[in-house]
């Protein structure tokens, strides 16, 4: 038997997470470092998956598949295909950069209880994160994917309820009220998504009698499963909710801007860039593949809900007065332009958004990261607080710059090429769609460039005059995420040669194909 | 052995004009019954020992006596198990009042097991402080004498401790056996008495906050007769109409198979009045003991009241013995009756786990709040009794040994937390117990994780085989409600973590006792079946699966 790799790389965190966990009380240091260390060779690992991985072979490799829960048909299988490989580099890629980030975020303010340890409990949640998002892109199983889609929930609940920004306008109790709605919130709207979801689990088993993927899909490919048309619809209805309150749609998305702003930076990250991609590539995996024809029944729906989470998100943007807040709704916008990749059925559209989830993430971690830096030297998330940074702080200033170019498409940067594509891929089949879509762009240029006029420039604030400019150890966070959008954004091949023909293979799932230019039709 | 052999022993022996030359010795599977013989024999020897024991050393022989005959009992029941009594060997003992089959034999396990754990909690005596320099339990140091009363004083001054409840445990306990094994309705119902006896009596033996304990037992006790004449007035009903107490006949008069009319009951037999009346009182008793809606009220006041080691104990095996004996009655006795009781159950099973959640929202009370949970819970394992399948049984098998184990865990956290006035078990004392007491914050909330069924816990595993049978037998709409009351109730599970973990600790709030390592053992056994069933739940769920079908 060959070396699980898949299994590897979600259970090296898993034992990071319970190594850090372990760590004594007195020993912070230590723990901040064990972490960095098993997120770093978590990113071997993941690399090496993505060297293993050959873009033009099968559809899922490096596949695994032990006996699980027979009673239930559950089967612990693993495979990743170009999509998934993309996603998994992506988070192990971000985490050592969250660790980082957020090396300072849960010291103890006062010391409680001899074994009150809450570095050591931030680090590893961060890492359990990791384990179980790795788990979920990796299986192939319906029924593991649902375990770990569910499971994360609870660390991540931790992470944003348990630790927060150290200052609050309105005083530590406030802040430890409000962390703890919406870390409730959080909780809530995502376990009724995933129990609704388990009901349709529960649903498919007794349609199909196992939860494996591959082999569903066969069936269903070669009519051997023959899904009832309202059964399938229901049963996709029920993935799909729990998938768009995960992604989040417009309307289910109301938990995100509670959770991003009331925790820490790297947390929001953790939760925007890749919690939530698993609800978006579920979509991509589960959705489509399994239920193709509802999803094409579905497909106008999402799509006008996805138009409306772009602009409504972009328009909330503008009027935020919050930065953390902003960050949030420019996401809602951007996974608004996802899922409407995704349902737009046409290859550019799907590659595009497997590449927008890839650069979504990259530029988000930039833009709240620094943000996050920000925030911590001058103690307000308010955006009124702030005034002439660049000019006491260049570096930052620069760098939270490149983040907001970045969130706006410039081209030349990342997120252009996916953005792209997505239009590209949506206008060809829903022409209207597109050119709504297109209003987001011009929205995303007003709110992240307000955003940096106010804070950045202008006459220099007494309270930020003496805000020191990046460190060291902030410098090692953003600079290769900043290297890596430019070069994504001049030369993003490598990502779409792994993910093109994983989409090609979705688009043949849904029995799509793209429709062909007009002058060629005409002739 | 004839089936009507009970009946006959009832009616035949009286009128025989010579009893003694006619009647059959009755022939004793002594083997099959040795789980319950030995329970029994060890409450009569706990009685024994209270009697001629010194007060001294009562403490220690009493929990020798309970510990040997538990383990020994469970000894017994696996060695049935093994020996293929379950599947191949199942069959009917002691004159056909007792079923020895699968779900009779998993159901005994799981109950000794909750119960062995349940002794430890009862055992511990290291929670509250020395009094007069003697340690005390739980309970009462008298039970006699009036709370506040000079004669109260005194037996605490002198050290006494309440060691009857260890026999007090035992009857109930072999009440708990009989009941999911009871193979004809007279059997059943004097297993509930000797099972329901015992806890009335344990409910209001609380040391501290003895007038609630007291209330809580007479509430518990008058409910519990009602349901009991409930119960004994459907069996007469069903006698009426079966002219039989044996579960077998009653169901073959059912499908219509027998037709022997007794004379005596010419006017009755075969009335469906009867039959109708008759299951729906008998099948009412039985809610009542799971907690079902509507007929829940006493639990969360019971819960409340009863010294916490009952009611962990109470809470866990209860339930199993009482869903067990109704899932025997529901499909041995009654199943030719399928289509007139899966309508009421499916109404019972939807009130139960809406309302069970609903309620359990507004609650401030961390008993009260199990004890509605426990109620939503009741209505979750219905949903796989109504599946009507084996796999439907299976289910309810493995999700009772599942809530079993959290429920005794949970409760005995919650004797942990104390402060002056003995258990803190209002909401707000709980706040910021995950600064101060990470560890015991952190196993309540793998506990109530468990209970909400998040996955990798054994709650998540039980949750989804109900719901797989359930769906599998047709009932989509109640799996589709049974997440929705889930989701519901994940609130208020939730709502007690954020309160550990996320509130300042109190000032003056509570302290955690450090238990002796009876209670340690009680919660780490919670955790590990917890934690084991939720990941690896397969070779239970294939023990609970081979179980599945029941002797008839």
């Amino acid at each position: 038997m060959s070396f699980p790799l898949l299994t590897a790389t979600a259970a090296l965190p898993a034992v990071g997470a319970i190594a850090t966990a372990a760590v004594p009380a007195a020993k912070r240091t230590a723990a901040k470092w064990l972490a960095l260390l098993f997120s770093l060779a978590t990113l071997v690992l993941a690399i090496t998956v993505l060297v293993r991985f050959d873009p033009d072979g099968d559809r899922y490799q490096l596949t695994e598949s032990h006996a699980w829960i027979a009673d239930f048909g559950v089967r612990y299988e693993l495979g990743v295909d170009g999509i998934a490989v993309a996603l998994i580099a992506l988070t192990a890629l971000l985490i050592p950069f969250i660790v980082l980030a957020g090396w300072h975020d849960a010291d103890p303010l006062e010391t409680g209880s001899r074994r009150w340890r809450p570095t050591q409990g931030f680090f590893a949640l961060i890492l359990a994160v990791e384990a179980m998002v790795i788990l979920s892109f990796e299986a192939t199983d319906v029924f593991l994917f649902y375990i770990f889609f569910e499971a994360m929930l609870i660390p991540l609940y931790f992470l944003i309820g348990g630790f927060g920004d150290r200052a609050h306008e309105h005083g530590e109790q406030a802040a430890a009220t409000q962390r703890s709605y919406a870390a409730v919130k959080f909780l809530l709207y995502n376990l009724a998504g995933g129990l609704i979801m388990l009901a349709a689990v529960i649903g498919l088993y007794v349609v199909a009698g196992n939860f494996s993927l591959t082999e569903i899909a066969e069936a269903r490919a070669s009519g051997e499963l023959d899904m009832a048309t309202s059964t399938e619809r229901w049963l996709f209805l029920g993935f799909f909710f729990a998938f768009a309150v995960k992604a989040p749609l417009w309307p289910l998305h109301t938990w995100l801007p509670n959770a991003m702003q009331e925790s820490t930076a790297p947390v929001a990250v953790l939760i925007t860039a890749v919690v939530d991609k698993v609800g978006t590539f579920a979509m991509l995996r589960f959705c489509l593949q399994l239920f193709p024809e509802a999803s094409k029944w579905a497909t106008p729906v999402v799509l006008v809900l996805a138009v409306i989470s772009i602009i409504y998100g972009a328009l909330l943007a503008v009027g935020q007065r919050d930065i953390k807040r902003l960050i949030a709704y420019a996401s809602i916008s951007h996974f608004g332009f996802i899922i409407m990749g995704i349902f737009a059925m046409t290859s550019q559209g799907q590659s595009g958004a497997t590449l927008y989830m890839v650069n979504h993430g990259i530029s988000t971690a930039v833009l709240m990261l620094i943000a996050g830096f920000l925030i911590s030297r001058r103690g307000s998330r308010l955006i009124a607080d702030y005034g002439g940074v660049q000019k006491v702080a260049p570096v930052l200033a620069g760098t939270f710059l490149i983040g907001g170019l970045a969130t706006l498409s410039l081209p030349g940067l990342a997120p252009f090429v996916s953005e792209f594509l997505v239009l590209v891929g949506t206008f060809t089949r829903y022409p209207v769609i597109g050119i709504v879509a297109t209003l987001g762009i011009v929205l995303a240029a007003l709110y992240t460039l307000v955003l940096y006029q106010r804070t950045m420039t202008g006459p220099v604030k007494p309270e930020v005059s003496a805000m020191p400019d990046l460190r060291v150890r902030e410098i090692a966070v953003v600079a290769p995420l900043v290297v890596l959008l430019v070069f994504l954004g001049v030369y993003p091949k490598p990502v779409t040669d792994v993910v093109n023909p994983a989409v090609k293979q979705t688009m043949l799932d849904v029995d799509q194909k793209d429709p062909k230019p007009e002058v060629e039709a005409a002739k | 052995m004839s089936t009507t052999a009970v009946h006959s022993l009832w009616t035949t022996a009286a009128a025989a004009a010579d009893p003694i030359t006619k009647i059959d010795t009755p022939k004793i599977e002594y083997g099959q019954l040795a789980p319950t013989l030995i329970v029994v024999g060890a409450a009569v020897l706990g009685v024994l020992v209270e009697a001629f024991v010194p007060r001294k050393s009562r403490y220690h022989v009493q929990m020798f006596v309970s510990l040997v005959a538990l383990a020994a009992a469970f000894a017994a029941v696996v060695a049935l198990a093994a020996g293929d009594y379950g599947t191949t060997k199942a069959g009917i003992a002691a004159m056909g009042a007792i079923a020895v089959d699968g779900p009779a034999l998993f159901l005994q396990g799981t109950v000794l097991l909750t119960a062995l754990v349940g002794l430890f909690t009862f055992a511990e005596r290291r929670l509250d402080p020395e009094a007069h320099g003697n340690r005390v339990d739980s309970f009462a140091a008298q039970a006699a004498s009036v709370p506040g009363s000079d004669s109260e004083k005194k037996a605490v001054k002198a050290g006494f401790t309440t060691t009857e409840v260890f026999p007090l445990l035992l009857f109930a306990v072999a009440g708990m056996l009989v009941f999911p094994a009871a193979n004809d309705l007279l059997t059943l119902f004097v297993a509930l008495e000797v099972f329901s006896l015992p806890l009335y009596l344990l409910c209001a033996l609380a040391r501290r906050k003895r007038l609630m304990s007291q209330e809580a037992a007479v509430k518990y006790f008058l409910l519990g007769a009602f349901a009991s004449a409930f119960t004994l007035f459907g069996i007469a009903l069903l006698y009426g109409y079966a002219g039989s107490m044996s579960y077998a006949t009653i169901a073959r008069v059912v499908d219509g198979t027998v037709q022997d009319v007794t004379p005596a009951l010419a006017n009755t037999m075969g009335n469906d009045a009867l039959l109708l009346v008759g299951a729906a009182l008998l099948v009412m008793g039985l809610l009542f003991k799971v907690g079902a809606v509507p007929f829940h009220m006493w639990t969360p006041d019971v819960y409340q009241g009863a010294p916490t080691p009952v009611t962990g104990f109470m809470a866990a095996a209860t339930k199993v013995a009482a869903f067990g004996a109704l899932l025997r009655v529901l499909y041995v006795v009654l199943p030719g009756l399928r289509w007139d009781w899966r309508p009421v159950m499916w109404a019972v099973a939807i009130v139960t786990m809406l309302g069970g959640a609903i309620v359990a929202i507004t609650q401030t009370d961390i008993k009260r709040l199990l004890a509605y949970s426990s109620i939503a819970h009741a209505g979750f394992i219905l949903a796989g009794v109504i599946a009507a399948t084996p796999s439907g049984v299976s289910s309810v098998l493995f999700y009772l040994a599942a809530y079993s184990f959290v429920t005794i865990g949970a409760f005995a956290v919650v004797t942990l937390v104390r402060d002056a006035g003995g258990e803190a078990t209002h909401l707000s004392k709980w706040a910021g117990l995950g600064r101060r007491s990470p560890l015991v914050a952190a196993v309540f909330a793998v506990f109530l994780l468990a209970f909400a069924g998040i996955p990798l816990t054994s709650g998540f595993a039980g949750k989804f085989a109900v719901f797989k049978a359930a769906a599998e037998g047709g009932a989509v709409p109640l799996v589709v409600i049974g997440v929705l009351s889930s989701a519901i109730a994940a609130f208020f599970y939730i709502r007690v973590i954020v309160l550990m973990f996320f509130s300042e600790p109190r000032p003056e709030g509570p302290t955690v006792a450090v238990p002796s390592p009876l209670t340690m053992t009680a919660i780490g056994v919670g955790v590990a079946v917890t934690v084991v069933l939720g990941v690896a739940p397969q070779y239970f769920l294939e023990l609970a699966g081979d179980a599945g079908v029941f002797v008839r």
